[in-house]
């Protein structure tokens, strides 16, 4: 007896259904009027790992072409060569095309210290395209070296602290939290 | 209305005034009220679904034009009465621009002979339901004709669409209509709602389980005729970007959008008229400008809630297929709307009188129903632990 079957589903769940929208109706609305100001700027109420524009910590940057590899767009672009005589990398140029960019997040994801990172500032409109590159690199500078056992400077520490952080609160594959 | 105007020629400031002319003018006059009256209608209809549906789906809704956006329905319309009036270069000119006015057309008509009061109708034809049946095809003759002459695809594909749905539809939904037609008989909107009381127990709704059904199957069939989800196929965004309106723009785009929410007050009204028993208010006062009153706000409520209960169908249920369509009228309301049609002419047959038990039972499992509809909701509401907010508009 599917007809009788689907005439009394029908009734059913169309009953049901509206009973579930009818008490949606009543309840606070979730979203946030955006231009409205609220008790805190509201980037602050965002979370940690929301991806806004990309930032870059040149502090703690160790030049390994991780993340510019990973960009499946290209929209990172750096420059780095090694010092002969210190051993040690020089940051000629790193350059983010934000008009390119996805917010894909693959580009942080492979960064050893978290200093290639999104921040939760969304509000990137601007005039022109070029504009939107962001340089990172005034003058050129030597890339960061990590130490052996904890970091020491405390300049540089706590922007680590922050990078690793952000590193940890990445789901693995396969991990539902 | 023709006393109103002969009473006017004889008495009134038209005194003088050739007989013709009178009328002309006393016609006039009502078409320019009630056209105002459904353009406020329709523009208020486009706010407050707005805000119903948002709220439905967790969101706010306009809210900026005036306070809570009550007036953003007029920033739409000025909006689009300023824009420019783009007629697409293949096109076939007079029928891409006769098109809107056409739907406009068979849509007005029928305010004709609405009921608003005992005496507040603009004619009382002996032939009412019929004659709305007949003018609110004329709709169909323009949405065809915009999805022909925009010479597109998709406005084409919709037109089609819009056609064989309203022209399915028709047969169920008129077979409802000849189902209260039995317990009155009469055509009439007036008698229709004379025949009924104002106690909920004296509504056809409630008078038999034959008018319950056939009930049902008409509001289904006139949300499918007036385009509203979950029939909105004609106009189907996801797939037809616009249906039959895609080339239109401007003023004439917003007459097909005034259509749209106009005709939703007009199925409220007629499942008001058949089936809720109309202006019918208790007897408490004598004055007739407060009764004409009382009768007006009872009559708009009822019709209201019924325009409130297509907002909220479409906030709840998703668009069918054409298919679905097609199978939910041919397969299920055409058959099932038959067998209720014999089945009430059986009941009338036994009962030319009516069963005043069955009334009353027929109100007892009505409000049961709606008891444990709230308990549902109630029960929804518990489950999610929300914070509430009654108030619908903020």
């Amino acid at each position: 007896m599917g007809y009788f079957n689907n005439i009394r589903e029908t009734i059913r769940t169309i009953f049901e259904g509206m009973a579930i929208t009818a008490s949606h109706l009543v309840r606070e609305p979730y979203t946030v009027q955006y231009p409205d100001r609220i008790d805190l700027p509201i980037q602050d109420t965002l979370p940690f790992r929301y991806r806004g524009l990309l930032d870059v910590d040149l502090e703690i940057c160790t030049g390994c072409l991780a993340c510019e590899r990973a960009c499946p767009i290209d929209c990172i672009v750096i420059e780095a060569e090694k010092n002969k005589q210190t051993k040690e990398m020089i940051l000629r140029r790193f350059d983010i095309d934000l008009a390119k960019c996805m917010y894909c997040g693959l580009c942080s994801e492979p960064c050893p210290t978290g200093s290639i990172h999104h921040t939760p500032e969304f509000e990137g409109a601007d005039y022109s395209l070029e504009s939107m590159v962001r340089r990172f690199v005034k003058a050129p500078i030597p890339a960061y070296k990590p130490t052996k056992g904890p970091e020491t400077d405390p300049e540089i520490a706590p922007l680590l602290t922050r990078g690793l952080r952000y590193l940890d609160e990445f789901a693995s594959p396969g991990d539902s939290k | 209305m023709q006393q109103l105007a002969d009473s006017l020629l004889q008495t009134g400031f038209l005194q003088g005034v050739p007989t013709e002319a009178g009328y002309a003018l006393v016609i006039a006059f009502f078409a320019f009220v009630l056209l105002n009256f459904i353009m406020l209608i329709a523009g208020v209809t486009s706010w407050l679904e707005r805000r119903v549906w948002a709220r439905i789906q967790s969101r706010v809704g306009p809210n900026r034009v005036g306070p809570q956006g009550v007036i953003q329905w007029l920033a739409d319309g000025i909006k689009n009465i300023m824009k420019e009036d783009i007629v697409p270069a293949e096109a076939d000119r007079p029928l891409f621009k006769a098109a809107p006015y056409l739907a406009m057309m068979g849509f007005f008509a029928t305010f004709a002979v609405i009921p608003f009061g005992d005496g507040l109708v603009v004619a009382d034809l002996n032939v009412g339901v019929l004659y709305i049946t007949a003018v609110t095809a004329l709709v169909v003759v323009g949405i065809l004709m915009a999805g022909w002459a925009s010479n597109n695809k998709w406005a084409l594909l919709g037109g089609i669409r819009s056609a064989a749905q309203i022209i399915s539809y028709e047969i169920p939904a008129g077979i409802a209509v000849i189902t209260v037609v039995l317990f009155t008989g009469s055509l009439s909107m007036q008698t229709i709602i004379r025949a009924q009381g104002w106690a909920p127990w004296d509504w056809f709704l409630f008078a038999n389980p034959f008018l319950c059904i056939a009930s049902f199957i008409f509001f289904v069939s006139a949300l499918a005729e007036g385009n509203r989800t979950p029939f909105d196929l004609p106009e189907a965004e996801s797939e037809l970007v616009a249906g039959a309106f895609t080339e239109y723009s401007g003023l004439r785009n917003l007459l097909f959008f005034l259509v749209e929410w106009g005709n939703l007050y007009v199925i409220g009204a007629l499942y008001t008229t058949m089936f809720l028993g109309g202006w019918q208010i208790p007897p408490i006062t004598e004055q007739p400008v407060i009764q004409g009153v009382l009768q007006f706000a009872t009559f708009f409520a009822k019709s209201y809630f019924l325009v409130f209960v297509a907002m909220w169908i479409r906030g709840t249920l998703p668009r069918v297929r054409v298919d679905q369509l097609m199978t939910l009228c041919w397969k299920y309301l055409v058959p099932i709307t038959f067998a209720n049609l014999i089945g009430a002419m059986i009941w009338f047959v036994l009962f030319p009188n009516g069963l005043a038990i069955m009334r009353f039972a027929m109100f007892a499992l009505g409000v049961a129903v709606t008891i444990y509809f709230f308990s549902r909701i109630l029960f929804h509401l518990r489950r999610a632990r929300p914070r509430l907010r009654l108030n619908p508009i903020s």
